[in-house]
């Protein structure tokens, strides 16, 4: 009895992990979101606000680039170039991935992985001995 | 007067540190079995005199007496009462003050609540937190003094930034440095620990009362902050990842990772000098934090007014503690052998700890990384919010899932019970999961797992928690915070997957209508307060769907003492969601800019984190009682 | 091994620390001033008094060319005025203003009272051209060399040394 019951929840699990991918991958839109951008690039006459949540006049008028470049079909990270190129690296709130950002991006994840190195390495090591 | 009676005030305590200091390493010389009654006694008076100095300084902001600088620089005489005693701690000198009282009266209660453990462990602690008192007097006594006296005298002083007249900031400072300058108490402790070989359970017995304590009035203190952030600052969020609250965020994980591994040095006398590292590193980086936002080599929001000479002094003070405190651990470091078994709570333990630590370093790199570049290479990048979350977020996933398993897994021995619970609390999250895309359309596949890896905790907890009241095998403490941060989670997922923002410019009279919404700004009030002008806009809200119609009025405010304009955010809170509403003017132009939020689920983001806090100190009042 | 991890980790301490120190010495505040070295590819304005458009393409004609923003209704356009109007005596240089986000009479008005040093007078009524420049704020010029490539950048009004430093780079001195 408990066995099928495992079973029960064991297919269940498997076929609603199914569902919830497909769902979910399905909803996933390729379409750009505007206010995304807006969100990741920095107003540069306040203290450290986003585009999207300022309302100086620089980040109006930022706005109304970005849109004109998305009208364009510019990509996300063309945007991000383009506006990186005029107003330099600080603009943007993402670092992009480049030989200066690296340790930025690579680091958190050595960490990761080296934390759970040494986990590991300490369990085994005790097991073994007992 | 005043200014001369805080500096006499503050000299004694100069000497009353030094004669404590003296009198506790005579002490530790002795023969004595215990400790020498007189340090007691100065420790009171040491005590009693700092909260003398504080209170003469409050006394000067409360009869607003301008011949103090400090005084004139942060006050007003038309400022309400309270704001006018707030502002004694919301600037620089005044908040070093704050910083004095809890580094003694910690060491005070220290002493005294301590006596079961050994006299030179207890000693050299008091001498630590005592050279600690006396780097911060001397910063304050040349370089910071809040009783500095000016002359002439002036009539009326600058007044405070009216973003910070606020109650939520009133409280903020003393709630945020209880938890970050109390971690001084176990930095001490930790050093007294390695000086005297004082490594055994009873070290972490000592110290964990003060963890909780210290942990709790932090997360209080961000909470406060977040909330005041969320209304004040009028962006509709609640937490920026800028670099002042990521240093206040860079303590709170030294703590939740240290509480957890003090458990297992408790139980199972394991883990002493990693306990050891993160009682260090908890108080350095509150001393880390303060330095960056103190010498203003970062640029944020929250700025402190800032100058480089106060850097130097802070740099050189915290350059001390950290070699020091390497050093003598370096040099008392040896390995320890003991037995963990892989399914066994001290794994889960050393887990948590893991995680606790992927977090802090990632926000510390991410602080850190421009000071580096622009130090190293001139160029200034800016790291924000969309780093934090795709670093951290999915990470979070994985750790909900351990924090959900961790609790069940039995100390020392190698195996689960109740694996079966695991797979139905996975289907349950699944289910619910699996209903909230299909009613509210939810969009990316990491914030799905956000929502059921919470979702799981949640159940996880729940099932605890009705277990722990049927078996009476209470570990409530514990519970309540876990379902609390599952329930944080959750509504951080829900309430940023389901907001709802959009922006106008709107002419008065005009309409405008998005999805199932229609917005008017009917019309604009001009009111004269005390000491501020108001433009008050009148906005109509109608939801179709739901039939109702709200009037929020937010507000432009010109304040006259210092000249500012303000925009103040109208909110309308209920349970389910939060209508957001700012609204300001569009330079040489008739229209306004209007930005509408619906924020849903917000107020029980801050519940959450109050029933977290509840749950450690639920934790504190129970160990209380056990002794 | 052990002693190798101890002085890896001291030795990061010791970065971290200088690295502090270095940085308390360091402006913190973000401008736009060492973007310089960046080509100034076609950018397409209108011109203030007809409907005439100018490309950036045809300043290569000149040595160099300094592109003024600014707009009537900013304090600092005025006080940096009189500068503007010196450089205007200097032949290599090529003067050229973009009146931003303005009313066309206010800003009749504002050349008529203090004088129009510009050679090329143009106009961006939203702002949106200036955000292609690299502007954030006014007023704010830059110096463009026979290759349109900025040379220097003034964010703020133009001072005194601003002044000669133009003089210099443009060989008037």
């Amino acid at each position: 009895m408990k066995k099928f019951w495992r079973k029960l929840v064991k297919n269940k699990l498997f076929f609603l992990t199914f569902v919830f991918f497909f769902t979910t991958l399905s909803a996933q839109e390729k379409s750009i979101d505007q206010n995304q951008i807006f969100k990741n690039l920095r107003c540069l006459v306040c203290q450290g606000q986003s585009i999207s949540d300022s309302n100086s006049d620089f980040a109006q008028t930022v706005k109304l680039v970005v849109n004109d470049l998305i009208e364009e079909g510019k990509t996300e990270e063309e945007i991000y170039s383009f506006m990186a190129e005029k107003y330099g690296d600080w603009i943007i709130y993402r670092p992009q991935l480049n030989k200066q950002n690296f340790m930025l991006w690579f680091l958190p994840y050595a960490f990761l992985i080296g934390g759970g190195l040494i986990i590991f390495y300490l369990i085994r090591k005790k097991r073994e001995k007992a | 007067m005043l200014s001369n009676l805080g500096n006499i005030l503050l000299f004694s305590k100069v000497l009353l540190s030094l004669t404590i200091i003296y009198f506790s390493y005579q002490c530790i010389k002795s023969s004595s079995v215990i400790i020498f009654k007189k340090i007691y006694q100065i420790s009171l008076l040491q005590s009693t005199l700092v909260l003398g100095c504080f209170f003469t300084l409050i006394a000067a902001y409360v009869v607003s007496d301008f011949s103090l600088i400090n005084v004139y620089q942060n006050s007003h005489t038309a400022k309400p009462l309270l704001y006018k005693i707030s502002g004694t701690w919301g600037n620089h000198e005044g908040s070093l003050l704050l910083w004095i009282i809890i580094l003694t009266i910690f060491s005070f209660l220290f002493l005294i609540y301590n006596n079961k453990h050994p006299k030179n462990y207890r000693l050299y602690t008091l001498i630590i937190q005592n050279v600690l008192i006396l780097g911060f007097l001397f910063f304050i006594l040349f370089n910071s003094n809040p009783f500095l006296s000016l002359s002439p005298i002036p009539k009326e002083g600058l007044g405070l930034n009216p973003i910070l007249q606020d109650p939520a900031l009133a409280i903020h400072p003393p709630l945020l440095y209880l938890g970050f300058v109390g971690s001084s108490i176990y930095f001490s402790a930790a050093i007294a620990s390695l000086i005297t070989n004082y490594s055994e359970k009873s070290f972490a017995f000592s110290i964990k009362n003060w963890v909780l304590i210290s942990w709790g009035f932090q997360t209080l203190g961000i909470l406060v902050g977040s909330i005041w952030a969320y209304y004040e600052l009028g962006w509709g969020g609640f937490w920026f990842w800028d670099p002042v609250e990521n240093a206040s965020l860079l303590p709170w994980f030294a703590m939740t990772a240290l509480f957890h591994s003090l458990l297992v040095l408790e139980k199972r006398n394991l883990l002493y000098f990693w306990v050891i590292i993160l009682c260090l590193i908890t108080f350095t980086l509150s001393v880390t934090g303060t330095f960056l936002v103190r010498s203003g080599i970062l640029n944020s929001v929250h700025t402190f007014a800032s100058d480089p000479s106060r850097g130097i002094y802070i740099l050189s003070f915290l350059s001390i503690m950290i070699f020091g405190s390497l050093f003598l651990l370096l040099n008392k470091y040896r390995k320890e052998n003991k037995l963990i078994y892989s399914n066994s709570k001290e794994t889960f333990v050393l887990i948590n700890n893991w995680f606790m630590m992927f977090y802090l370093l990632t926000v510390l790199v991410g602080t850190l990384y421009p000071i580096f570049t622009d130090a190293l290479t001139n160029n200034k990048i800016s790291v924000g919010p969309p780093f934090y979350n795709t670093v951290i977020l999915p990470v979070v996933v994985i750790f909900l899932f351990f924090m959900a398993i961790g609790p069940k897994a039995k100390w020392i021995k190698n195996r689960f019970d109740n694996l079966g619970c695991f797979a139905l609390f996975l289907f349950l999250a699944l289910v619910v999961n699996f209903f909230i895309i299909y009613f509210f359309k939810s969009f990316t596949i990491l914030s799905n797992l956000v929502i059921i890896s919470s979702l799981f905790l949640i159940f996880s907890s729940f099932f605890d928690l009705v277990n722990s009241i049927l078996k009476s095998r209470f570990d409530l403490a514990r519970t309540i915070s876990h379902l609390s941060f599952g329930f944080l989670v959750l509504f951080i997922g829900l309430n940023h997957n389901f907001s709802i923002e959009k922006d106008f410019n709107m002419r008065v009279g005009e309409v405008k209508s998005f999805d199932n919404y229609e917005i008017q700004l009917q019309n604009l009030e001009l009111k004269t307060y005390n000491n501020y002008k108001a433009i008050i806009g009148n906005l109509k809200i109608k939801n179709y769907v739901l039939k109702e119609e709200r009037t929020l009025n937010p507000e432009i405010r010109i304040y006259d003492n210092p000249q500012t304009l303000t925009y103040e955010a109208a909110i309308k809170t209920n349970f389910i969601k939060d209508y957001y509403l700012t609204m300001s003017n569009i330079d040489r132009s008739e229209f306004y800019n209007i930005k509408f939020q619906k924020k849903p689920l917000m107020i029980w983001i801050w519940i959450s984190v109050a029933m977290l806090v509840f749950g450690g100190f639920l934790r504190i009042f129970k160990n209380a009682k056990i002794n | 091994m052990q002693r190798l991890i101890k002085s890896t980790i001291t030795i990061i301490f010791i970065f971290i620390i200088i690295i502090f120190y270095i940085s308390l010495g360091k402006e913190n505040n973000y401008d736009t001033v060492n973007l310089v070295g960046k080509k100034i590819d076609s950018i397409e304005l209108q011109s203030f008094n007809d409907e005439k458009i100018v490309n950036t393409k045809s300043f290569k004609d000149n040595n160099f060319t300094l592109i003024n923003f600014w707009a009537s209704w900013c304090g600092p356009c005025r006080a940096e005025h009189p500068i503007l109007m010196n450089l205007k005596e200097s032949r290599s240089l090529m003067l050229v203003g973009v009146n931003f986000k303005d009313k066309k009479k206010n800003a009749k008005n504002f050349l008529d009272d203090l004088g129009n040093p510009y050679d090329i007078l143009l106009k961006d009524e939203n702002g949106k051209k200036s955000i292609i420049f690299g502007i954030y704020g006014i007023p704010e010029s830059i110096l463009l060399n026979k290759e349109l490539v900025v040379i220097e950048k003034f964010v703020g009004p133009l001072a005194k040394e601003d002044y000669e430093k133009i003089l210099e780079e443009i060989g008037e001195k």
